[in-house]
């Protein structure tokens, strides 16, 4: 059992505490915008923010949700950085399969809350924990660059 | 292009669910599923009158389109969407000859059925860069008979002739009188689907050449778009399996009791009748996590004994020897001719090249979901070939193919993983879904692979080794080129053998050498051994090796003889390739090559390859950091024919090279010990990540109007050896090994 704020909204979830916030979002909660890629930490697409912080959601287990707040892809919208990113993804036609697109833009979010004018090697340095196998990194630099334009 | 005919008998023969049949019951389903779709009516009316056989695939607007009341455009699309942006591609084809207002066109992978095979291999598949290539021509026609019903509906409406009805942007009009899609579509539905019809004038294209936004891009940047992972069915659960540590082993007993005991653990169960005869012990649970912490905990004896046991250094030791002995001719030139020139020669280059296997690794690992009732089965997977897949669920289920339908789903990636003769990930949901059903239970199941079951389950691009022997007369002229390839044969053993396998050359295996462009005298052999390990086409298959090898060798020739690459190659491909020309020339003129001077340690890397129709040529900019290639930039030339949606195509080139960048980096190899894959997970397997992709990637295309050529693999094969001779350049040394060792220089 865990009870955390997910996307604004309380929630509690009947799982063992030990359960990673991925699955609990995916297949308990059904929200399936959360990515499972390698469910070791190392590609991204399992993205979420943890009170405002990119953590991987495949290796965190929803103990650590406890009266936390969570945000996934399906609120991002909601907020104006969010907005502006998807905005912007949209706008450069970044996804090809678009799998791992939802870490990728919870990335992102996370990156430019704390960067307002992030350079080449901010957006290199801030987005090298998420894989893309499709390749659309040059697309994901121009948008972060153009959202952050846009949010000036 | 030498698939088409091939594939086209392909098609006939593999197994493939009877055409006939299965046209039938997709009209009569799909009309009963939507009760809006225009020419739904006619076509299921002919089809219960027999006489929808008889329509060729172009003919079915019915099986393709459909229209809502609000104007909704839906395009079902022939190939499943794995990224290679042809679902867009081919909406935009339709709804250019239909004259839909774009903003109301969506696009849906059609399901198992007749009306979606391939118009030339005669089969349903995504591959091969096929998309456009092959389905240009339908979809236009498809448009324009759509359009066609629209003007006779309104014409026979307002009582004018049709010559006065006219259709822009989704509305038809005639005089004051006009009416969008939507108010027309029950009429247009009565209309038949005319025998002929009148296609546009490329001139008057509004949305082909334009570049257009992937029409699922708003849904994959929100969270939105669903794939083949996010399936939900009722009363669903969820299969993790416990496979073989090595390629076709067995159970030899296993305890399931720690599993039983995980909560939400509903059974576990024993899997036979896997690819290449394994078996598997499978937790099916309430979802994943309980599906995963079940299969952890079980304790499984495995029975190895009657299956080879694979070692990389032992395999490569094998393959440089077979790359020493005659093998099989794959050319007009024999091994026996050249011997002699090679002994005349006034200069030879030896050279040996070594391609680790390499895993797909889409970002979506595997998975399918199955529903069996014991009379009927129902799979939701992203099929790329759905007559091989619903040809093999019958068989391990013991029901006719009629009763198999699929529902594709786009995937989260695939490069090839998709599509696999041996059926091998569909086998197994089949034998689950039977075992299942044998224990008692009915509820349908989600077969998931992890990362791991993923990486680890075969079917990788071949471990290849080449061996080229160059003589060069004393003016610099090359008079032998004895080259000879060490690969497993991906389709001997498959149903594509009879076609793809000539003369024990499987084809795939040396693409892009024995079809070589160039004016040199190719003398060559292969060898395909037998080795346990699962191989298949990975993005651009055999030209993963084989322009790597060939470009190489031509910047070899070049230095050895102080020639500029650019040059060579242009005196190489002679006047009879002018796309090569133009697809070289562009990207010359573009990147500034020969004409800027670099900055200091950074060097120019040249490379131009056809493959699937199309020619690339990519200029790089290349610096050495640690012993590192650094891409700085990359200009690319492509000869893709007509440009559908000319922002596509960036994005499949530079994605495409991004994949091929990768090829080169530390890691990533598929590597084997006592059978077992060493690498579990991308820690181990590398991956190109953002800092890999160069800072400017700029992509031009040579303007034509002919039937586009394939753009999804194109771009894979000439990246790597853009940058080895760029590094060859700097280091005075080629790498002949992928990936690359830590430190070139």
């Amino acid at each position: 059992m865990a009870r955390f704020n997910l996307n604004g909204k309380p929630v509690t979830v009947d799982v063992d505490p030990a359960t990673p916030i991925l699955w609990a979002l995916r297949d308990t909660l059904q929200l399936t915008g959360t990515k499972f890629g390698c469910g070791v930490a190392v590609c991204g697409a399992c993205n979420v923010l943890l009170n405002g912080n990119p953590v991987r959601s495949c290796v965190t287990p929803v103990a650590a949700a406890e009266g936390q707040r969570i945000t996934t892809i399906e609120a991002v919208e909601a907020d104006r950085v969010g907005k502006a990113l998807q905005a912007a993804w949209i706008r450069h036609d970044v996804p090809q399969c678009g799998y791992c697109q939802s870490g990728q833009i919870i990335s992102a979010t996370a990156l430019l809350k704390t960067k307002k004018r992030p350079n080449d090697a901010d957006i290199d340095a801030a987005m090298a924990g998420n894989l893309c196998r499709c390749g659309t990194y040059a697309r994901i630099r121009a948008a972060i660059h153009d959202a952050a334009k846009t949010l000036a | 292009m030498y698939y088409s005919k091939l594939m086209q008998r392909v098609g006939r023969t593999a197994a493939a669910a009877p055409l006939a049949e299965l046209a039938r019951r997709d009209f009569l389903k799909l009309s009963a599923g939507s009760g809006f779709a225009l020419g739904l009516a006619p076509l299921a009316i002919a089809a219960d009158a027999g006489k929808s056989e008889g329509l060729k695939p172009t003919q079915m607007p019915a099986a393709f389109v459909s229209i809502e009341r609000d104007g909704t455009v839906t395009v079902q699309s022939n190939r499943i969407d794995m990224g290679q942006g042809s679902e867009t591609g081919l909406a935009m084809v339709l709804a250019e000859e239909l004259d839909a207002d774009w903003a109301t066109v969506r696009a849906v992978p059609a399901p198992l059925g007749a009306a979606y095979a391939d118009p030339m291999y005669g089969m349903q598949m995504s591959g091969g860069s096929t998309a456009l290539n092959h389905s240009y021509q339908q979809y236009r026609e498809l448009g324009a008979r759509t359009r066609a019903m629209f003007v006779a509906a309104a014409a026979a409406q307002w009582n004018v002739p049709p010559d006065q009805v006219k259709v822009a942007n989704g509305v038809v009009s005639s005089g004051t009188r006009r009416a969008g899609f939507g108010e027309l579509a029950d009429a247009a539905m009565r209309q038949p689907v005319p025998e002929k019809v009148a296609l546009k004038d490329p001139k008057a294209f509004r949305l082909i050449g334009k570049p257009t936004t992937r029409i699922a891009t708003p849904a994959a940047s929100r969270g939105q778009k669903s794939f083949g992972i996010d399936t939900r069915l009722p009363g669903m659960k969820t299969v993790v399996l416990a496979h073989a540590p090595v390629f076709g082993g067995k159970v030899a007993s296993f305890d399931a009791s720690k599993a039983k005991a995980v909560k939400g653990v509903v059974d576990v169960l024993r899997i036979d009748g896997l690819d290449r005869g394994a078996q598997a012990v499978a937790v099916v649970a309430d979802g994943y996590w309980p599906a995963k912490l079940g299969r952890d905990a079980l304790a499984v004896q495995w029975d190895v004994a009657g299956v080879e046991k694979v070692d990389t250094p032992q395999q490569l030791a094998s393959y440089r020897e077979l790359a020493g002995k005659p093998g099989i001719r794959a050319s007009k030139i024999s091994h026996a001719e050249q011997d002699a020139v090679l002994a005349g020669a006034a200069r030879r280059i030896t050279a040996e090249y070594v391609f680790p296997y390499l895993a797909h690794s889409p970002m979506e690992p595997m998975n399918c979901t199955i529903a069996f009732d014991g009379d009927r089965c129902r799979l939701i997977h992203a099929a790329q070939m759905h007559n091989v897949d619903a040809g093999t669920a019958a068989a391990v289920l013991g029901i006719p193919v009629e009763k198999v339908a699929i529902e594709s789903v786009p995937a989260g990636g695939g490069f090839g993983r998709h599509a696999v003769p041996a059926a091998d990930y569909v086998r197994e949901a089949a034998q689950v879904a039977k075992a299942w059903r044998a224990a008692g239970h009915s509820s349908p199941l989600h077969i998931q692979w992890s990362r791991e079951d993923d990486l680890r389950g075969g079917y990788y691009r071949p471990f290849t080794v080449h061996r080229a022997e160059i003589g060069l007369d004393a003016a610099g002229k090359v008079v032998a080129w004895k080259h000879r390839i060490v690969s497993q044969s991906i389709l001997t053993g498959s149903p594509f053998e009879p076609f793809m396998v000539k003369d024990g050359v499987d084809a795939t295996t040396v693409e892009g050498v024995s079809d070589t462009p160039y004016a040199i005298p190719v003398a060559l052999e292969v060898h395909h051994p037998k080795v346990n390990v699962p191989v298949l086409w990975w993005r651009s298959v055999g030209h993963t090796h084989t322009a790597y090898t060939m470009e190489t060798l031509v910047d070899e020739v070049a230095r050895a003889t102080n020639k500029d690459p650019v040059e060579l190659r242009r005196e190489w491909l002679g006047d009879k390739h002018p796309r090569h020309r133009a697809a070289l020339d562009l990207a010359v003129a573009k990147s500034g090559y020969g004409q800027r001077q670099l900055a200091a340690g950074r060097a120019w890397g040249v490379a131009v390859h056809e493959s699937f129709g199309s020619v690339v040529a990519y200029i790089a900019e290349v610096s050495l950091l640690e012993g590192a290639p650094v891409v700085h930039a990359v200009t690319a030339g492509v000869h893709c024919n007509l440009a559908v949606n000319p922002r596509s195509i960036e994005t499949q080139i530079q994605g495409a090279a991004l994949m091929g960048i990768g090829t080169t980096l530390p890691g990533a190899a598929i590597t084997l010990k006592d059978g077992v894959v060493q690498q579990s997970n991308w820690g181990e397997y590398t991956l190109a990540r953002i800092s890999h992709m160069p800072k400017r990637f700029d992509v031009h295309v040579v303007p034509s109007a002919d039937n586009p050529t394939g753009i999804g693999e194109p771009g894979l094969p000439p990246i790597a050896p853009a940058i080895a001779n760029a590094v060859a350049r700097l280091t005075g040394k080629v790498p002949r090994e992928l990936p690359f060792p830590e430190k070139l220089a």
